[in-house]
This record gives C-alpha cells, structure tokens and sequence, in this order.
C-alpha cells in the first residue's frame, strides 16, 4: 500500500518537473517551481527525513519561488528576445541524451552500491551523547563537522557581498528595490501585521526545538527571513539601507563567533573547532543564537537585491 | 487506521494533481496565483494525514512552515503579478 | 472508547476528502476565475478543517493536539486573506482588458 502512495507522488513530480521545463510563460514555470517545492518536503516526510523536509518547505517552497517571481518581473522586457534565440531541434536531442546518460549513470551507481551502504551513521548515533544534543542532524552540523556549517555561513556572507556589488557605485550602500505601496487599511496591511507575530513565534521555536528534534537555525532563520519580506512588501516598512553599521554587523557576527569558538576550542582541546568535554552543548547553542541574525539577514538580503536608491555618494 | 490514513493521504494529493491540471490550463494570471493555493491546503492535508498514519510528531512542524511559506509565496505572487502590469502600462493596482 | 474515536476520525477524515474532491470538481469546471478560486478556496479549506478535527483522536497529548489546531487557524486566516487579493488582483487585470 505504502508503495502505491509513493509511486503516485513519484509520477506526479515528474509531471510537474516535466510541466515546468516546458512551459512557455515564465509566471507559469515559477508557479510549476512552487509546486514543485511544496510537494517534494512531501516527499522528504515520506522518506524519514523531517529536517530535510522543513529546510524544502522552507526554501525551495517559500523564499526560491519569491525569488523567481522578482526575476521574472525583472526579465520582462527581455522574454521576447530569449524566445527568438531558441535552441533548435538538434540541441534539445543532445540536450536530453546528456541528460538521460547522467540519469543511467547515476541509477548504476545507486544499484551497484555494496549491501549494506558504507556509512558513518552507527558511530555518529553512538558519539551523540559526547555532544549534549539529541537530533543527530544538529549533532553532525555543529559538531561533527562543524567546519562545513562554518565555511557555509563564511559562503552566505560571500553571496550577499556578490549580490550587492551588482549595484551602480552611486547606491552603494543604499536601499534596494523600490519601496512597495499598499493601502494600509487593506488586506495585505491586515496581513503583514497579523501573520508576522505568529511567523516570529513558529521561527523561534522551530530553531529551538532543532536541538533535540527536527528544525534548527536555517529553517528557522528563513521563516524569520519571511516574516520581514512580508513586512516590506506591504509598505509598513522600507527595506534596509546597506550601509547601515548595524545590519553590517549583523551579517558577520555568526561567522566571526563561529571562528572565535574554533579558536577557543584550539586553545582548550586541541583542535580547530574541538569542544572541551562538558562545554559542547553551550558553546554549540552560542554558535547557533550567533549564526540567527547572520542567516536571517543574508535571506531577507539576497532576495531584495541590490540597492538601488539612496546611498552615501 | 493507518493504512486508511495513508490512503486518504494519497487521496488528497491526487486532487491537488487534478487542480494542478487547472493551474497549468486555465487561461488567466489568477489561476497561476493560485498554485501556491491549492498545494498549500492540499499539501498540508495530505502531510498531516501521512504524518498521523507513520506517527511521527515533527510532520507538524513541516505542517506549520508549509502554511507560513505558502501564504508567503502567494503573496509574492500577487505582488508581482501587479508589479508587472503597472510596467506593462496599465493603470492603478487594487490592493 | 477507542473504537468510537476512531470510528468519529473516519467520518470526520472522510468527509474531509469528499470536500477535497468537490473543491477539485469546482476548480477545474467552474466557468471563471472567480467561482473557481471560490471553489478552491472555501471548499478546501472545510475539507482541511475537517481532516484536522479528524486527527485530533488520533495524537498523543494536549501539545500535539493544539498544534494542529494552531495549523489549521493559520491556513484558515491566510488563505482567506490571500484569496482576497488574488480575487483583487484578477479584477483589476479583467479591467484593463
């Protein structure tokens, strides 16, 4: 029975995959994206994988569809020019039989894999008690291989400095995008003041409840993140100025205290990023608290762009 | 119970499918903006039936992200689909 | 008793996806968009309603159980505030052409 469930949702992503590649508008293909998005952290849940499942819904449901639609209204004016330069028939032939070779590739692999899987899995779930957090998700991302989520924090940060200096010099440092009107007795205004509080409280807890279930800082910086693009979008508040000290500060402090608690472990147990016996669940919740601004200003950031107005030329 | 469960799951997401056939067809904006829509209750239904019939706690902290994300990207859906009609000439937006 | 929950969370989860379907049913043949997203709207959202006081048996404790609630307060409001400006949005559009 479980297997018919699957293969109804299998069918039914590659219907959707296949729908959004080939639409002809661009609204259509970001609305295919969405639904995209939103049904694999089905499939996700469907696996046992709930983290992964709430970081899908996350971002590739919420913050990459919101993303999509700025670009495609950006890239208006352009579609009649992509659309002239089509590919031909030949290019698409060869386009698809790379893509099934990668698939048949891929697929060999899969099946000529030894039984059982090599993995690291049942020693990680052994040494999970040395780390003081019960997800076995948090317990590899801050501990195990701390050094990954660290240089992926320094990557954001690199991102977000790669997305403003798409800006002309003159509003560097400015606001990006324009500011959005709305009514404010309407109903988006009604929304962006109600849903907000709620969206503060589930982000907040779902970063807190990642220390001993599913969930953790980037689900919950991108709920947080969501909350306040939701905010600017219905005008009740302008998007930030990017000069600001403080947002600048904001955005560094997770790697800067990522690195310091590195450096402490180097001096108190004798490694990069090592934590000394009883002070691994502190140290990984200060890490954490200090990645929350970071990563919530990097995604609220990346998706309003590059300023574009103000400045301090 | 379980099983009934999963079925009905299985259920609900074959009737987001069919609205999903809508979505690509129908000739407006509105019903591309009503994608995020539709997989929202859907998505949420099926997730929470497919969460109560493996009893697994955590489906409804996806759940609870599905229904802020969701409303998030209509949102921003409709947000730019009004953006774009003022570029395009029109006249004022209603909102 | 646990019969009796269990037989009220059939019913319940039943009449859930027969309000699923007849949402469905609107949407793809409703003559325009407005009775559509009326269809989708509404009609989904009592299925969901029902699916969730469906479930409510079903999970363990109080925590879990006003979880759900507090999933289906949240989809109610936004969906019904969302509906609205999708609805505003497709007539300003109808109004320009």
């Amino acid at each position: 029975m479980t297997t018919v469930v699957t293969v109804v949702i299998a069918l039914l992503l590659l219907a959707l995959a296949a729908w959004t590649l080939v639409a002809r508008d661009a609204f259509l293909a970001v609305a295919g994206f969405v639904a995209y998005g939103l049904l694999l952290s089905l499939v996700w849940v469907r696996l046992y994988g709930i983290d992964v499942a709430l970081t899908e819904a996350a971002i590739g449901g919420g913050l990459t569809g919101a993303l999509l639609i700025g670009a495609v209204a950006r890239l208006r004016g352009t579609e009649a020019a992509a659309w002239s330069e089509r590919a031909g028939a030949g290019a698409w032939a060869l386009a698809m039989l790379l893509a099934l070779g990668v698939t048949a590739v891929l697929a060999l692999c899969v099946l000529a894999l030894p039984e059982p899987p090599p993995t690291l899995a049942p020693q990680a779930v052994q040494n999970m008690g040395a780390t003081g957090v019960a997800n076995p998700i948090t317990g590899v991302l801050l501990a195990f291989r701390a050094l990954d989520t660290l240089l992926e924090a320094i990557v954001l940060v690199i991102a977000l400095i790669g997305v403003w200096s798409l800006a002309p010099d003159r509003f560097w440092g400015g606001r990006p995008g324009l500011r959005h009107r709305a009514d404010p007795d309407g109903i988006l205004a009604y929304l962006a003041r109600v849903l907000p509080p709620i969206g503060i409280v589930v982000g907040v807890y779902v970063f807190w409840a990642g220390a001993d279930h599913p969930g953790g800082k980037f689900q919950g910086a991108t709920i947080l993140a969501a909350m306040w693009l939701l905010v600017q979008m219905a005008g009740l508040a302008d998007s930030p100025l990017t000069g600001s000290r403080w947002l600048r500060a904001g955005v560094v402090v997770g790697p800067l205290v990522f690195i310091a608690v590195g450096l402490l472990g180097l001096w108190s147990a004798g490694a990069f990023l090592a934590y000394p016996p009883d002070w691994a669940k502190p140290m990984i919740v200060a890490v954490e608290v200090a990645l929350m601004p970071t990563l919530v200003l990097v995604l609220a950031l990346l998706l309003n762009g590059a300023p574009a107005r103000g400045g301090d030329r | 119970m379980a099983d009934f469960l999963l079925w009905m799951g299985a259920f609900v997401l074959l009737m987001v499918a069919l609205g999903l056939v809508r979505v690509a067809r129908g000739p407006g904006r509105a019903e591309r903006m009503m994608a995020a829509q539709l997989l929202g209750t859907g998505a949420i239904g099926a997730l929470l039936l497919f969460g109560a019939a493996t009893g697994e706690p955590a489906v409804v902290d996806v759940a609870l992200t599905l229904a802020l994300l969701s409303a998030f990207a209509s949102i921003a859906f409709v947000k730019f689909a009004v953006v774009q009609d003022r570029q395009a000439g029109g006249g004022e937006g209603d909102e | 008793m646990k019969a009796l929950l269990d037989l009220f969370s059939i019913v319940a989860i039943a009449s859930g996806a027969l309000f699923y379907l007849a949402g469905t049913v609107g949407l793809l043949r409703f003559p325009d968009s407005y009775t559509r997203l009326h269809a989708l709207t509404k009609a989904d959202n009592l299925g969901m309603a029902l699916v969730v006081i469906g479930l409510l048996p079903q999970v363990d404790g109080l925590l879990a159980g006003l979880k759900l609630v507090l999933v289906w307060l949240l989809v109610m409001l936004s969906s019904a505030a969302v509906s609205q400006l999708i609805a505003r949005s497709a007539r300003g559009l109808d109004r320009r052409q």
